[in-house]
């Protein structure tokens, strides 16, 4: 008979097994077991949080930096409640995720035991799957089957339950298997017809463009690639979404910026006018897609995506390509170089008009703003930063709000993963613990987290654990005392009622980055931003950055509640007035 | 409201709602119909009937019948959001008017009253199968199996001789001919 293992043993040996380096958590009275057992394991480091929450989005940051799944290991009841917001997170934004929680033992499951709460019930509806372990002996089996379910298809966070006997009890340990497709789940249903008919349609194009999204970063670097060469034979513009910036490089010429709310003017124009919409790896969102029923109406649209339920959801398209995107992309160039039908050339000069047009929205400048000599604009302070930060390979996470917006506008992403921000569920405090975990990853990288000073304070403790370990990561806080995307929404649609989006009593930044044990920069003037940012780069450890800005910048463009993408505000320098009418103010 | 619309996800057309039966094989382990029923709520869908209990006890499959209305596209999600659901097999969805596929409900009916009553009452049924389970006195329990429509209109025409009390399965479905659903 083989060896006999306990729970707690096979636990680790099942991430042992699926390469698991890292481990981000916070122990409690029902994961007790699996802690004991750590110092066994040398090859897996747990790194210590200072909040759940904190874990599954150092987690995320982790994994969307790597392509590795996260681990995150928590207690049971507050635990694993705590943890809920970051699973939500993880699945909104496809982030594969595998959390193990510890539950209270079997027969106390029911009774309202201390730090008992329904774990599976709760995260059923946050995760792609969950088990509840009742038996030792399925233990090795669910966990492996959690990984791989996390990480095929569209990725996703997991969770597994393990009831502290479980931990206790000891079982024959299984290695993985080759997995066959779950329940016939397969991923890749795309015809050679299909093909033929994206490439037919990309030929008669004369207003294409190309929109792609996270799902090109989720299918690996070598989708991003893939997607180079396939933009660049072709020749279309092309745009991303939030989530797929630094697919393709942010300051080449075919890439028109980001679309959507606060996308450019070319990007929302382009999509609005086109007769081809290729979306390659997005979900049309609704913070893309603006009115619905005037959203791109002249286009042809079709939609590559891993996941059938994405395509016909919101937008009903022409051609449905159902796979991973780099596959697709893949036997797309090749027919493409195969068939030498003169795409190439012929396609180009079709769509020199469209090109035309293209520069003259670009001349618009829709991301420009107007700058001061007295205060520190927040773009300025992202271009600045950008610019100080370009010529070496920098991570940048960021929380949710404004600041969000004008680093995804400024700052140019040449490369995947090198981007980390809360798109879907739209969490604040995200990045400051995901900025943990990509330089738990990324140990020798700039990692900078662009921070708000209402966002960052909701998940600052985690301060703590970039002390502890040592991760110099930068905390960039845009300090406008307010709530800022809240304060800009109060100001376009409630009349300028500033209700509770100012921020009394903020604490002295550079005080608390001190308690903390790490370095506290203040920059309050434009002359001193340069040499402020060159000090906090060059810093080796751990820095919050309070960057005092115009507290009353808005963010430009947007297009507003219930217009389509060709009816955008732009900035104050737009002399068109685009007030927003009192039926769209309903419409959020 | 009186707008409920939403900037961001407004429908061109409110599309015409179908009726559709969801057949669902799925592995019979715990917490696998909340997996199904909570797909339902968290996403807005309705569920008009549930029938649900094991069918293969080696395989441990159990299948899941759901009666449904939603817009094409509406049907279409919930096909394509059930596939997703890793206990999930297969799943089939077909038009209530779909001749190719029998839908059936049994219903229990007591009726409390005099013999005349129950006696009218049971004539009433006659055509969906009436088979008397419990007789009394004053009482009669009367199982039935018809469509959901048949049984609706049974209950609101029994209500009046006595019908005191309506038990019923919702509808399970199954295809004609020696086909199978693959």
């Amino acid at each position: 008979m083989s060896k006999l293992y306990s729970g707690a043993e096979i636990v680790f040996k099942c991430l042992e097994d699926q390469d698991v380096e890292f481990i981000f958590g916070y122990p409690g009275g029902a994961v007790l077991p699996i802690y004991d057992e750590l110092k066994n394991h040398s090859s897996i480091k747990h790194i210590l949080v200072r909040h759940e929450q904190g874990a599954g989005h150092a987690a995320e940051g982790y994994a969307r930096s790597s392509g590795k799944p996260g681990v995150v290991l928590v207690t049971s009841g507050p635990g694993a409640t705590n943890v809920v917001t970051a699973l939500t997170d993880a699945y909104m934004d496809s982030v594969p995720l595998v959390c193990i929680s510890g539950q209270v033992p079997t027969h106390l499951i029911g009774t309202d035991a201390f730090q008992e709460c329904d774990t599976t019930g709760i995260t059923r509806p946050c995760t792609k799957h969950n088990w509840l372990v009742k038996d030792i002996k399925d233990l090795p089996k669910i966990l492996h089957d959690a990984f791989h379910v996390a990480t095929t298809g569209r990725p996703g966070p997991v969770l597994v339950d393990i009831p502290k006997d479980i931990q206790f009890d000891k079982a024959n340990y299984s290695k993985p298997k080759k997995v066959k497709k779950t329940n016939g789940k397969s991923h890749n249903r795309f015809s050679q017809n299909d093909i033929d008919e994206l490439i037919n349609l990309i030929s008669k194009a004369k207003k294409p463009v190309v929109y792609s999204g996270g799902g090109v970063i989720n299918s690996g670097p070598k989708a991003s690639e893939a997607l180079r060469e396939f933009v660049r034979l072709i020749g279309f513009p092309i745009t991303s979404t939030l989530q797929g910036l630094g697919a393709f490089p942010g300051d080449d010429n075919q890439f028109i910026g980001m679309l959507g709310m606060h996308g450019t003017y070319e990007a929302n124009n382009a999509m609005h006018d086109c007769d081809l919409l290729i979306n390659i790896g997005a979900r049309f969102d609704d913070r893309i897609t603006g009115k619905i029923d005037e959203f791109s109406p002249k286009s042809k649209k079709v939609h590559i995506d891993i996941d059938p339920s994405s395509i016909n959801k919101i937008i009903k398209v022409d051609l449905a390509i159902v796979g991973d995107v780099n596959e697709v992309l893949k036997s797309t160039i090749k027919k493409i170089n195969k068939k030498q039908n003169g795409i190439k050339s012929s396609n180009k000069q079709n769509i020199s008009k469209w090109w035309e047009q293209i520069q003259k929205w670009r001349t618009k400048d829709s991301l420009g703003f107007i700058n001061s000599k007295k205060t520190i604009k927040p773009q300025y302070a992202v271009q600045r930063l950008y610019e100080l930060t370009k010529n070496q390979d920098t991570f940048i996470t960021t929380e949710v709000g404004q600041h969000q917006m004008w680093a995804a506008q400024h700052y140019k992403f040449n490369k995947p993963n090198r981007w980390m921000t809360s798109g879907g569920l739209g969490t604040m405090g995200y990045g400051l613990p995901a900025a943990v975990g990509v330089q738990i990853a990324h140990p020798d990288k700039l990692v900078i987290d662009i921070a708000g000073e209402a966002s960052v304070l909701m998940t600052m403790q985690e301060m703590s654990t970039a002390v502890q370990y040592n991760l110099p990561i930068k905390i960039f806080v845009l300090n406008n005392q307010y709530m800022g995307m809240v304060r800009q929404w109060q100001e376009l649609l409630h009349e300028k009622n500033y209700s509770e989006s100012y921020s009394e009593a903020l604490p002295d930044f550079v005080k608390l980055a001190e308690a903390y044990g790490c370095k506290g920069i203040i920059a309050k003037n434009p002359e001193e931003l340069d040499s402020k940012i060159k000090e906090m780069v060059d810093h080796n450890g751990p820095v919050i950055f309070d960057c005092h800005v115009d507290p009353n910048e808005n963010c430009f463009p947007m297009i507003p509640s219930g217009k389509p993408h060709n009816q955008m505000i732009l900035g104050p320098n737009d002399k068109k007035d685009n007030k927003i009418t009192s039926k769209g103010k309903a419409l959020v | 409201m009186a707008n409920p619309k939403s900037a961001y996800s407004i429908t061109t057309k409110k599309g015409k709602l179908d009726t559709h039966i969801f057949v669902i094989w799925v592995d019979n382990e715990a917490g696998v119909l909340a997996r199904v029923v909570g797909l339902f709520s968290g996403r807005g869908y309705n569920i008009e009937s549930l029938a649900v209990a094991e069918v293969d006890a080696t395989k441990n499959i159990s299948r899941i019948t759901i009666v449904t209305t939603g817009t094409p596209q509406v049907i279409d999600q919930i096909k394509l959001q059930l596939k997703k659901l890793v206990p999930v097999h297969k799943v089939a969805d077909f038009k209530r008017e779909d001749k190719k596929v029998i839908f059936k409900e049994m219903a229990l009916l007591k009726v409390v009253g005099k013999k005349k009553k129950i006696e009218k009452c049971l004539k009433a049924c006659k055509s969906f199968n009436p088979v008397i389970l419990d007789e009394t006195k004053q009482s009669v329990v009367i199982q039935i199996t018809a469509l959901r429509r048949e049984i609706d209109k049974m209950s609101k025409k029994l209500k009046p001789h006595g019908l005191t009390s309506t038990s019923r399965t919702g509808a399970i479905a199954m295809t004609r001919g020696a086909e199978t659903f693959k």
